[in-house]
């Protein structure tokens, strides 16, 4: 059970990667905003499997809980912050 | 027991493949946003259903444990969507353009 965890947490950490590249690459903020939001979610099941690798799942559980509220909140504030800047446009082009 | 929580990570990756493809290739911030929102939220819950099973099939089945990770469940199935819609209207509010076809009728 503990090798397929591992395996399973290391095809997650892969994928995320490919979702890191939005990140670096991605043309507005709001798509950067999105692929941070998709990461921050699997970082919670990061934290699970963490947690039944190292058998102590009671502090991972409750650290994940908490992340994921935090990482929520971060959702809904950056996206009441940036709804009113004109920054979103690509460099080349006009607004 | 095992082999439960087997299938249901192994099908969560996949949900998360597809996510990550989609959030990759699509042209626009929409698209990239549907792919981003479905994808993300069914393929968490179905990876934590999988981790409620691999307790489970570990020695003694601590109760608790599996309570708090339905609870986990339960908020990312509210809130993902909730964050999705958000960000969804800052985007609108802001004017990203969607894409449309080159060489289609403009």
């Amino acid at each position: 059970m503990n090798s397929f965890i591992t395996i399973a947490g290391v095809v997650l950490i892969g994928l995320m990667l490919l979702v890191l590249v939005r990140v670096i690459k991605g043309p507005t903020v709001i798509d950067r905003l999105v692929a941070v939001n998709v990461i921050g979610t699997k970082s919670i099941v990061l934290l699970l499997f963490s947690g039944i690798i190292f058998g102590q799942l009671e502090m991972f559980v409750d650290i994940a809980l908490g992340y994921g509220l935090l990482n929520f909140i971060v959702s809904i504030a950056a996206s009441r912050y940036y709804q009113h800047r004109r920054c979103l446009e690509q460099k080349g082009q006009p607004s | 027991m095992e082999y439960i929580a087997y299938i249901l990570i192994v099908v969560g990756l996949v949900f998360f493949l597809g996510t990550s493809i989609g959030l990759l290739r699509f042209p626009d911030f929409y698209t990239r946003m549907h792919a981003a929102g479905k994808g993300d939220t069914l393929s968490t819950v179905l990876i934590l259903a999988g981790c409620i099973f691999a307790v489970a099939s570990q020695g003694e089945m601590s109760w608790l444990i599996g309570l708090k990770i339905l609870l986990i469940i339960n908020f990312v199935f509210i809130g993902s969507p909730t964050a999705t819609h958000a960000m969804m209207d800052a985007g609108e509010r802001a004017g990203a353009k969607p894409w449309k076809k080159k060489g289609g009728d403009k």
